[in-house]
């Protein structure tokens, strides 16, 4: 995505570093604030979070958090703001910021919980599984954006995925049903790259137009024939239980959230290391980056550009498509209407603030479903910030992003511009 | 060596005069030959999606029946169809505005939205002032609101470079979630009711029905004239004033209006707040006119047509319209053939993706009926 197009009249390299530094310290600064006054803590309560269930082989007892650690954090936090906006910016930017914000979420925790206790493993799991479609999705956007296609279109390969893993796993059994899921979300990969590289039209047009497409056909089908009563069985597949893995799965807190998951948690994260070394330690990734940074000089040095884009963008549709059958297979085991609610757009933002690396894709996609499941547990704990404006922060953390207040995500340079062979 | 070039500069004159006579063919080819060829494909492409899941073919025949009268075939056919299309042409005026300009603003749905919810609270909060001021009040509210919301897109364009794609995507998902707190906040919701509800819309700030005096089902109303207005003042806009003019410039290209003068960043803003200030119009004008309330999501996606309806209109007011009325008509037409066929009314939106394919590919339409067209297709267009 061009996410950040050069505006000459807007600023020079050096006042803008410098401008940036005083903003991520004022926001820092503004964090720490925050932390001292509004998740204020009373010295004598404490923070009881349970880490691992009376089930488990393993057990450690619980973390016992005193209220005093928030003023701890609004120190430090604190200090890193002021250590920011005085001597500002290099190599420390990004660190003080995550670890501000880490510092800043955990004071939340010890608030939210005050005087109560908390399933810290259980919310881990579900940031994990909440996480696996979006990281998924953006892992597509990596894909595609790195020989430069934009990928609007990763909400509709997901919804694609969803209702075609529904529907073939029904039939033909859960893992056919991945199958069918990955080949179909690879057959709107292929039409978007078709759409862009052949016929040249406008790629954001090009994805919403897939969008509004999937979204019309699996609505019209799901309500046409899978609604009638006849047909239920078409929309019933079998889910994808947890695989324990053997050992590593009894780890406290660690076990549960990477090894006791089900076959989409591991497709995911095995699919983010390969695209990882992929794309920057074999031939061909360079190739791919190549397109996307400069399409002419690949040409030049004999890569074939229309051929690198038609792959990667079906590549791209194949693993959304495989994210896509987490929503059915992995989840609820049958597919409605638009279940997808939006999460490839999402996916597109962990893109991008993972900068268009599918390593940082994946995080951010933990952020967002670190919050996602964040706000389903704050409910049980009755705290007063409404739901909703934490359902919000990822999405205005990544407007923050986009705006480059925080740090700069650059785009492949080609991104989004079709190219024309001489 | 010298007459080799001069037979090429020749050349190229003659080919720029064969092109200057061919445009006038062209431009209507692509405005006229184009969206025809996309429409009837569509409906050929949907028969054959409804072939494939089991429908028989006297059913699609009667779909079809179903489809042109539920649209056209009566007064409460031209009715309904009215009523759809005056928030998709409203909303799609402001996309195809920001076409113009350059800026692929994805957010009407959310602007829509926020448009919508400010026209309900502004109007059931002043339940007592009369009609002819609670009405346009209220319908400036909702298209202020949307302004604004967009306009942080614009801002964050101007002041940081920040893709309005992202942005108004990210602006779209914030305002559903901000629409539901709104919602659930005791001076709008509705009083006894535990679901996202707001209160209704005084009568006083209801926009007439136009059509009543015939049936009073026929829901009408005068959003209508609303539309009509902003069909003509967003054409004056584009074509007749300077700021459309330096829209259209720095949408055509941004460097040359730059150089020319004009403040690259202030246009940006303005674009996209003029952008969102009808979408929010729209979202005003169904909340004022049709649904008397706000409830979470009540914009049903008509922000995502209009995008479709924008590029089908060529971001041309008048063609936004035609685009409009066919939409609304779709959308009616459909409630009747899932009423008499029994086919449901989500075919509408896969006809609806198939026309904005062949309208945004020409090159795919021209690929297809290479026999509709002047000239063979040449690539690098």
């Amino acid at each position: 995505m061009t996410a950040v197009t050069t505006n000459p009249a807007a600023e020079t390299l050096e006042g803008s570093s410098a401008r940036r530094a005083r903003i991520t310290g004022g926001i820092l600064i503004a964090l720490a604030l925050l932390v001292v006054f509004v998740l204020d803590v009373g010295a004598g309560s404490v923070a009881t979070f349970k880490l691992t269930t009376a089930r488990d082989a393993v057990q450690v007892g619980d973390l016992v958090v005193p209220g005093q650690f928030n003023y701890i954090a609004a120190a430090i936090i604190a200090f890193l703001g002021a250590r920011q906006f005085l001597r500002g910016g290099g190599k420390w930017t990004s660190l003080s910021i995550g670890l501000g914000l880490a510092l800043a979420v955990m004071a939340f925790l010890v608030w939210a919980t005050a005087d109560k206790s908390f399933n810290l493993t259980g919310m881990l799991q579900a940031t994990m599984v909440r996480a696996i479609p979006i990281a998924l999705g953006g892992l597509a956007g990596v894909l595609s954006e790195r020989v430069a296609v934009v990928n609007i279109a990763i909400e509709g390969m997901l919804l694609a995925g969803a209702f075609t893993g529904a529907l073939l796993g029904s039939v033909l059994g859960s893992w056919l049903g991945i199958v069918g899921a990955v080949a179909i979300g690879g057959l709107f990969g292929l039409m978007l790259a078709a759409l862009v590289v052949t016929y040249r039209m406008d790629q954001i047009i090009a994805g919403v137009v897939i969008n509004l497409l999937v979204l019309g056909l699996t609505s019209y089908v799901t309500s046409q024939v899978l609604a009638k009563p006849e047909f239920r069985h078409l929309n019933n597949a079998e889910v994808f239980r947890s695989w324990k893995i053997p050992l590593l799965g009894d780890i406290p807190v660690i076990g549960p959230m990477l090894f006791n998951q089900n076959i989409f948690v591991y497709g995911a994260l095995i699919l983010v290391a390969v695209a990882t070394y992929y794309l920057f330690h074999t031939k061909g990734g360079l190739r791919a980056r190549a397109v996307g940074e400069h399409p002419r000089a690949a040409d030049t040095l004999g890569v074939d550009v229309y051929r690198t884009r038609y792959l990667h963008v079906t590549l791209a549709g194949m693993v959304a498509g495989f994210g896509g059958a987490w929503f059915t297979l992995g989840s609820v085991g049958r597919f409605d209407e638009n279940m997808t609610n939006g999460r490839g757009f999402i996916g597109l933002a962990a893109m991008i603030f993972g900068r268009w690396h599918p390593v940082g894709a994946l995080m951010a996609a933990l952020i967002f479903g670190f919050a996602d499941s964040l706000q389903q547990k704050l409910a049980l704990l009755n705290t007063p910030i409404p739901s909703e404006f934490l359902a919000m922060a990822p999405y205005l953390a990544t407007i923050v992003v986009v705006a480059g207040l925080i740090g700069k995500a650059r785009p492949p340079a080609a991104d989004g511009q079709p190219y024309v062979k001489e | 060596m010298s007459t080799s070039i001069g037979k090429r500069e020749l050349d190229e004159t003659g080919r720029k005069l064969l092109e200057r006579a061919m445009r006038g063919r062209e431009e209507f080819e692509d405005l006229v030959i184009v969206p025809i060829f996309a429409v009837i494909v569509a409906l050929i492409l949907g028969a054959l999606v409804m072939l494939a899941t089991g429908v028989d073919l006297e059913t699609i025949g009667r779909s079809f029946v179903a489809l042109a009268k539920g649209s056209f075939g009566s007064i409460n056919a031209v009715s309904e169809t009215l009523t759809s299309a005056i928030p998709l042409v409203l909303a799609g005026l402001g996309l195809g505005l920001g076409f113009r300009a350059g800026l692929f603003n994805i957010g009407a749905e959310g602007q829509i939205l926020m448009g919508g919810l400010a026209a309900a609270i502004f109007a059931f909060s002043f339940p007592g002032l009369p009609s002819f001021l609670l009405i346009p009040l209220a319908l400036i509210a909702g298209a202020l609101v949307g302004a604004i919301y967009a306009g942080i897109a614009g801002v964050l364009k101007a002041a940081t470079g920040a893709h309005e794609v992202i942005t108004t995507i990210m602006l779209n998902l914030s305002s559903y979630l901000i629409l539901i707190y709104m919602l659930k906040r005791p001076y709008v919701q509705v009083a006894g009711r535990s679901d996202p509800v707001s209160k209704s819309v005084p009568p006083a700030g209801e926009l007439p029905r136009l059509l009543d005096w015939l049936d009073p089902n026929l829901r009408l109303h005068a959003g209508l004239f609303l539309m009509l207005a902003a069909v003509a003042f967003v054409w004056w806009v584009l074509f007749r004033s300077k700021i459309g003019f330096a829209f259209r410039a720095s949408g055509a290209n941004p460097d040359a209006a730059r150089y020319a003068g004009m403040k690259s960043g202030l246009i940006i803003v303005a674009a996209m707040a003029s952008a969102g200030a009808l979408a929010g119009l729209a979202g005003a004008a169904q909340v004022q006119g049709v649904l008397w309330r706000a409830t979470p999501g009540f914009s049903a996606g008509i922000g995502f047509d209009a995008i479709a309806l924008a590029l089908l209109g060529r971001s041309h007011p008048v063609g936004i319209l035609f685009a409009g009325i066919l939409f609304g008509g779709l959308e009616a037409g459909g409630r009747q053939m899932q009423v008499d066929a029994g086919v449901s009314i989500d075919l509408i939106g896969i006809i609806q993706a198939l026309i904005i394919v062949f309208i945004a590919a020409p090159l795919l339409v021209r690929a297809l009926f290479p026999w509709g067209f002047a000239r063979a297709p040449k690539g690098g267009k």
